[in-house]
């Protein structure tokens, strides 16, 4: 065994799951579907790390492996050293502690009755802790919110601060690692780069593992180090997040990058024709 | 201009006291692709749908709003009949919306469906005709054996596909006008290059007018000639997308490139912001729109930046404009 300290964060060895659907004739077996096919990786501590697929990819089942809200058809998932894949749900309290999760959707993730001080307290509620206010304004602040936010209701908030309660919410147990998915993707382009600013300095500040899933390779450029490229359940493609954008090996890879428009290439001539010209070139050497 | 196919001239649209659009002007041309971009309660989706007269009843548009389609037929939008405006939605001006599910009906084959607009606005003589010139457009938007498409539903078709069938839906009678809301937003970005290349080249291909709403600006920049920027219900800069995006006048504009530009951070590494959010329609304040989330307001912007250009073309409305050094 290695020492702990070099233990990677989130480790995954042929991580597989299979859905098993509804049976469509009664002489066929159920039809299958294989939403994860065997997914190896290592995400150390402290890395900032990206998963990077379009819809249907399985990033949000891997992420949801990954958080021990669904477990593996087959495959380890070691979260900090320890096997989650077959634990029971009431021994996965130390997951709770260590890993926290911030979802895309702002409005759908935040209890609407809730008053926003009792949303953040919830974590520390669920584990046993008391007095839980001092630790909420404290939270409140690291995320830019004012004080007397405790005492309003989701709604009466816009997107990007909703996002803000949704990150001191997974903040307030004092995780190592936190999990975001697709967190900036419902958001407003002038609120975007508050909320990954925000991020960026929060697992600067706080030493975090940060796991960031979204479909825009360029959300992820900026705020990962290293990335894994997903398509059809596989990780097709893994490394540093400079070298996936500037030089794709895979034939997905280059194609997820040959048709996101990008601002400069489009105002040096790049149009339209181009984007799907180059995507399905990128396609045909697959 | 008698090449113009939109012609907006001060639309204001209203609910009880709230204002949601204020004095929108816009033109488009035939054969020219105009971007509208804005963040969300900009007004930009309102805009669109106050063209196509589908406004909600609640809404009370004032202004004009003047439709060119074939043959010179002038359609003035706010204020029409519900039988002209029906005459001209599906023939001079079409839309494709951002949610190719909700846009088709899923208890109609999606052939029928492209038969249907011809049908109705008599662009083919007989069903026969219609059914056939359906297979045809959905082999034109690059549907993989068109004649088995057609007798899908849209349930059996990816969101790509589906887009692609509402694409052809669009471009069935030939419009002057193709008003396209967020069109690849739901779309995977693979699929999404597709759809935006089909889209241009369909415009391109019957020298229609284009107005493309989105709040991507890259995609904008990938399709459009010209630009107008909403925020707060206003246009507050237009101009020549390579101008309006290299070189930005107002403060607004300059902040919302400066926050989606992920490859330019500041010293410490981080993204450019803009400081606040979007207010909630109708919250924006007095005078100009943005001078509660703009770090250059005085007191001067209490009262409303007049318009300083040519035209609804060219120009922006600020009081303390970014400027360009020569």
């Amino acid at each position: 065994m290695t020492a702990s300290s070099d233990r990677p964060a989130i480790r995954l060895q042929g991580v597989t799951r299979e859905f098993r659907r509804q049976r469509t004739s009664l002489v066929t077996p159920a039809p299958v579907v294989h939403a994860l096919r065997g997914v190896t990786l290592d995400i150390a501590r402290g890395e900032r790390f990206g998963i990077v697929g379009e819809s249907g990819c399985g990033k949000s089942t891997l992420l949801r492996i990954i958080a021990g809200l669904d477990q593996p058809t087959a495959g380890v998932v070691e979260v900090e050293g320890t096997d989650i894949s077959r634990l029971p749900e009431r021994r996965l309290g130390f997951l709770r502690e260590q890993l926290q999760l911030v979802f895309q959707d702002p409005m759908g993730s935040l209890d609407p009755r809730m008053k926003v001080r009792d949303i953040i307290a919830e974590p520390l509620v669920a584990q046993g802790k008391r007095d839980t206010l001092p630790r909420v304004l404290e939270l409140l602040e690291a995320v830019g919110l004012q004080a007397e936010a405790a005492d309003r209701y989701p709604h009466q908030f816009s997107g990007g601060q909703r996002q803000r309660i949704s990150i001191a919410r997974a903040l307030a147990p004092d995780p190592h690692i936190l999990v975001a998915d697709e967190p900036v993707s419902a958001l407003d382009v002038s609120v975007r780069a508050q909320v990954l600013n925000l991020i960026a300095a929060l697992v600067d500040r706080l030493s975090l593992t940060l796991v960031f899933v979204s479909h825009d390779l360029s959300v992820v450029r900026h705020v990962c180090d290293r990335v894994a490229v997903m398509s059809h359940g596989e990780v097709v493609e893994v490394g540093p997040t400079d070298q996936i954008y500037d030089d794709p090996q895979h034939p997905y890879t280059r194609q997820l990058v040959a048709a996101a428009p990008r601002l400069r290439a489009a105002l040096a001539g790049r149009t339209a024709a181009d984007l799907a010209a180059d995507t399905l070139a990128a396609k045909e050497t697959s | 201009m008698s090449q113009d196919v939109l012609r907006v001239d001060g639309l204001h649209v209203q609910v009880g006291e709230l204002e949601l659009l204020t004095d929108v002007d816009l033109t488009v041309q035939r054969g020219e692709r105009v971007g509208l971009i804005g963040e969300s309660g900009s007004g930009k989706s309102l805009t669109a749908l106050s063209i196509m007269g589908l406004l909600p009843e609640a809404l009370e548009p004032r202004g004009s709003i003047t439709v060119t389609g074939e043959g010179g037929r002038h359609t003035q939008v706010v204020g029409a009949a519900e039988r002209d405006l029906a005459a001209m939605r599906g023939r001079d001006v079409t839309m494709v919306f951002q949610e190719p599910m909700t846009a088709l009906n899923p208890t109609m084959r999606v052939g029928d469906q492209v038969a249907e607009v011809m049908r109705i606005h008599r662009t083919v003589p007989d069903r026969r005709a219609a059914a056939a010139r359906a297979v045809e457009l959905l082999d034109k938007v690059g549907l993989p054996d068109p004649a088995e498409a057609a007798r899908a539903y849209p349930h059996q078709l990816s969101g790509g596909q589906r887009q692609r069938v509402v694409v052809a839906i669009a471009l069935a009678n030939d419009p002057a006008l193709l008003i396209c809301d967020e069109p690849t937003t739901a779309l995977d970005v693979t699929v999404q290059a597709l759809v935006l290349d089909l889209v241009v080249r369909g415009v391109e291909a019957r020298d229609a007018g284009m107005l493309f709403i989105t709040h991507d600006l890259a995609v904008v920049a990938s399709v459009c000639e010209r630009v107008l920027v909403m925020y707060g219900g206003r246009v507050v800069e237009a101009g020549a997308v390579h101008d309006v995006f290299t070189r930005p006048r107002h403060r607004y504009t300059r902040g919302l490139i400066g926050a989606s530009d992920l490859d330019l951070t500041r010293e410490d590494g981080r993204l450019y912001t803009i400081q606040g959010s979007v207010p909630s329609a109708g919250r924006f304040p007095a005078g100009c729109v943005f001078r509660n989330r703009c770090t250059h307001a005085t007191t001067l912007c209490e009262g409303l930046p007049p318009w300083d250009g040519a035209g609804p073309e060219d120009g922006f409305a600020c009081h303390h404009p970014v400027v360009v050094k020569p």
